[in-house]
């Protein structure tokens, strides 16, 4: 079933087709409406700092906050790309024992959260672990050990845990390579080194810089594992000055430090995307052929795939298994909390409420942007992706100033009582937040697919008089269904580990799983945090489920055809 | 699409099992008081018991002490809030300056706390107290090593080279002690006492447990720790290799810091949630400070006997404002010695 490829190589600065049209009204103003939403709580935070600022305060270290900041995400990043990149190329180019099935359990460390991760590395490894017990037990007391709770340690756990961001947009990238591009490659002469560095990986770029993007920024946003390991980000920073100096306007100027952090992130992204915009003709592409590794080179590449996932999910998985069961052995009466069932539903029912608002809002920016729509509504879907590099707890407190403004507002214009407490009386608060956040994974998931169609594609059917939502739903849905299915995944479980937010804007009797842990964890009561860390480590294992079924699916399309 | 209608029917189906309770539809009946608290221990049992006693139902939500006072001003008018109560004194004097909180007369208070540990304008009260003193591996210290005077100062001394463990800079309890010391010695002195357990390389851990952990395994000799901590380790683990001395006991005094609880300024009910505080503050104080090993603020009532038995203490008097104001500069000075 192989057709002709033809590689289209978009020049200069119209990347998207019809970029210079004048796209359908309704559609970019819903772009722009979306981007307006989106911006509104960072914007209000930005304001209350400014505006009732009397002085700047710079707090001591800055410089090197900084410093860490950048170590700490150039560190993440390599680590994620060696990781991720690495596995998603092992995975895909070659066959070797038991690839079937690490193909997708390769994804598992994504339900992880890091700092779940986190504490359990430093558990077992710091001054008062097993490990330098063990240690001193056989070299006595002054024996030399690598200083764990370090910048190195916390790159290494953080890139643990976020490394499948990148092997997951990575892997859809080569799966839905067109094997004609990677054919023709060889066909004119290029070993497979060759065309692997000068066809596919190139090709992969794009997928690449989005996996990189949303990496880089849950580093930036992180609070907890980089507080574990003491390593003090501008974020981190941020806090402290908030929480030190009791005074939230004097942390809000400094976090426009965090945001310059965040729009190099995207700056940095788009640059790594390059100029250039690759699409296939030939519709989703079935992939380059893989070739077996046979004897010692296959064992060797099962060996690299089980290390990585047992190095972020299951050894990390069977030590708070074995918290859970001493804890279940030692205290049987308190072991499970009478509303657990409520706490999952709650964190479950957000989070699918989130993922399918999110992913919908982000197919429907794809398609408004293929429409056309000129600049403004490009930097309008941009724009929509800055909320993940915004921290939590930002994002929280912005949602509470814009609905107290609005509030306020409602009541001078006569509306008696305002709005009243919609933010925090209800979840709608909650929903909100996770739009603003989480909007960033699902579109990056999405554009990613987008940018793989060919505008052509979108012009014919325009051509042929096909209506904008019929296009949606007949030719651009079944396009990218791979990133929706991606998007849907991460949003999901990024919602189901999410707690500032929660913490901040539940209503009274709002429980999700990650604040039982976080009251468990808090008061250090690491044994009984065990089985509510497990549960949300299982929940977020279920949609990564549904995820296998579509790489299987695609898989099993490969190898049919 | 099939992944679409299944998300869909997770929401129907938590729709379903919570009574549409969670998108706030139906809603939870709300207490007959609200309470925003930055402490959780234990405060379920209290608040049933109270509602035993006297019918009054308690509704609460734990977060952090300084998002939730942010969520309180954003909230204004129409917080549902009664109570504000947080595990910080510096929090209390804050909220307080904020005008979040409203004064109370009450002669139950007035007579259960003690003025060192309450507003002096009734607008917060102190309800259980926690010292943050040393807990020292007895086979290798003898507790005579340790100054009696200025014991925080003295582990500057580079005879603790490589025998100190603590608490990292961004936990409260740090700052809370390096403010109080500031307060104590002033900034210079409490730099060079900070630099001092730098040079001694104090190793750094991320939570008291660990920090009480790593004295029994030896690999500390000595660690400041909230006594709670070592009281609750002591409960299940009665052979720790692990003893607590009282700080500066022929000085200034133990460092403490208090657990307090404020009336909301805009509360519905204001009546209702003064008898609540003024109820943890007398009958309810075993229920209140027990479960956590805590001390009682109020000298009527007895501590609980694990706690009893680490025998009576002299307290370092608490100045709220300092805590609150000093608390910035505290961390100033930590950075300022590197101590991370």
């Amino acid at each position: 079933v192989t057709q002709p490829a033809v590689l289209e190589v978009g020049t200069g600065r119209s990347p998207r087709g019809r970029r210079g049209g004048a796209g359908r009204p309704s559609w970019s103003i819903f772009v722009v409406l979306v981007a307006a939403l989106v911006a509104t709580p960072v914007v209000a935070v930005v304001l209350d700092g400014l505006l009732a600022a009397d002085e700047v305060t710079v707090p001591r270290g800055l410089g090197g906050m900084v410093v860490t900041t950048l170590g700490l995400m150039v560190g993440v990043g390599v680590g994620t790309l060696v990781i991720g990149g690495g596995l998603a190329w092992l995975v895909t180019a070659y066959r070797f024992p038991l690839r079937d099935v690490l193909v997708w359990l390769l994804v598992l460390p994504l339900a992880m959260p890091a700092y779940i991760l986190g504490f359990v590395f430093l558990s077992t490894f710091d001054v008062s672990g097993p490990v330098q017990d063990a240690l001193r037990s056989v070299f006595g007391r002054d024996v030399w050990v690598p200083d764990v709770r370090s910048l190195p340690g916390a790159v290494l756990v953080m890139s643990l845990s976020l490394f499948p961001y990148v092997y997951l947009m990575a892997r859809a990238a080569l799966v839905e390579q067109s094997a004609a591009t990677y054919d023709a490659a060889r066909t004119l002469g290029a070993g497979r080194g060759r065309a692997f560095w000068h066809v596919v990986l190139p090709l992969a770029r794009p997928s690449l810089a989005a996996g990189l993007a949303l990496v880089m920024m849950e580093t930036l946003t992180d609070f907890a594992t980089v507080q574990y390991f003491g390593v003090k980000t501008v974020s981190v920073g941020v806090y402290l000055v908030w929480k030190a100096s009791f005074d939230f306007h004097s942390a809000t100027q400094l976090s426009v430090l965090v945001l310059l952090f965040a729009v190099a992130v995207l700056a940095g992204e788009r640059a790594l995307r390059g100029r250039a915009r690759y699409t296939q003709r030939g519709g989703r592409g079935q992939g380059m052929p893989s070739r077996r590794l046979t004897g010692w080179r296959g064992w060797a590449a099962t060996a690299l795939c089980l290390l990585a996932l047992a190095a972020g999910f299951v050894v990390p998985v069977v030590r708070l298994l074995v918290w859970a069961v001493g804890d279940a052995l030692s205290d049987p009466a308190s072991f499970l909390d009478p509303r657990f069932g409520e706490y999952l539903a709650n964190s479950l029912a957000v989070a699918a409420i989130a993922a399918t608002g999110c992913v919908l809002v982000s197919l429907m920016m794809g398609h408004a942007l293929r429409l056309g729509g000129g600049r403004v509504v490009g930097a309008g879907a941009q724009l929509t992706t800055f909320g993940y590099a915004v921290p939590g707890a930002v994002v929280g407190i912005g949602v509470l100033l814009a609905f107290a403004a609005l509030d306020r507002a409602l009541e001078g214009l006569g509306v008696p009582g305002g709005t009243g407490l919609l933010v925090t009386g209800s979840v709608a608060g909650i929903l909100y937040a996770y739009l603003v956040r989480f909007l960033a994974p699902a579109y990056q998931a999405v554009d990613a697919s987008f940018a793989k169609v060919s505008p052509s594609m979108t012009l014919s059917a325009l051509s042929l008089g096909a209506g904008p939502g019929r296009i949606l739903r007949r030719v651009h849905l079944p396009l990218v269904r791979p990133g929706v299915a991606v998007a849907l995944v991460l949003v999901t479980i990024d919602a189901i580990k999410e707690l500032p937010i929660v913490l901040l804007l539940r209503p009274f009797g709002f429980t999700t799983v990650a604040v039982w842990v976080y009251q468990l964890a808090n008061e250090n009561f690491w044994q009984k945090a065990a089985l509510p860390a497990l549960v949300i480590v299982a929940a977020a294992v279920v949609p990564v489920f549904f995820l296998f079924r579509q790489v299987r699916a695609a898989d099993a399309v490969r190898s049919g055809g | 699409m099939r992944r679409l209608p299944l998300a869909a029917t997770v929401v129907v189906l938590a729709s379903t099992v919570t009574g549409c309770g969670f998108l706030g539809i139906g809603g939870d009946d709300p207490g007959d008081i609200q309470v925003y608290s930055a402490r959780h221990y234990d405060l379920e049992e209290a608040f049933v018991e109270y509602e035993e006693q006297t019918g009054q139902s308690v509704d609460f939500i734990y977060g952090d002490d300084a998002e939730l006072l942010e969520r309180l001003k954003a909230e204004g008018d129409d917080t549902p809030a009664d109570i504000y109560m947080t595990v910080d004194a510096g929090n209390l004097w804050n909220a307080a300056r904020q005008g979040e909180l409203t004064p109370l007369e009450s002669p139950v208070l007035d007579e259960a706390i003690p003025d060192s540990y309450k507003d002096p304008q009734d607008r917060w009260f102190g309800l259980a107290l926690r010292a943050r003193t040393i807990a020292y591996n007895p086979d290798n210290v003898d507790p005579s090593e340790f100054d009696t005077e200025d014991t925080y100062a003295d582990l500057a001394d580079p005879r603790w080279k490589g025998r100190l463990c603590m608490r990292d800079e961004t936990e409260a309890y740090t700052q809370s002690l390096v403010a109080s010391l500031i307060d104590l010695y002033g900034r210079d002195r409490t730099l060079e006492i900070v630099s001092g357990w730098v040079a001694n390389d104090v190793d750094i851990m991320s939570n008291d447990i660990l920090l009480i952990e790593a004295v029994d395994s030896g690999a500390c000799d000595v660690a400041l720790v909230n006594h709670y901590y070592y009281a609750r380790e002591l409960d299940e683990h009665p052979n720790l290799d692990v003893k607590l001395f009282w700080a500066s006991q022929d000085g200034a005094g133990t460092h403490v810091n208090i657990s307090g609880a404020g009336v909301v300024k805009s509360s519905d009910a204001p009546k209702k949630a003064q008898q609540l505080i003024e109820w943890l503050a007398s009958e309810g104080q075993h229920d209140f400070v027990d479960g956590n090993h805590e001390y009682p603020v109020n000298p009527a009532v007895e501590p609980e006997p694990l706690i009893a038995d680490f025998g009576d203490f002299t307290a370092m008097p608490i100045d709220p404002e300092a805590y609150g104001r000093l608390n910035a500069e505290a961390t100033d000075l930590l950075a300022e010695a590197d101590y991370r």
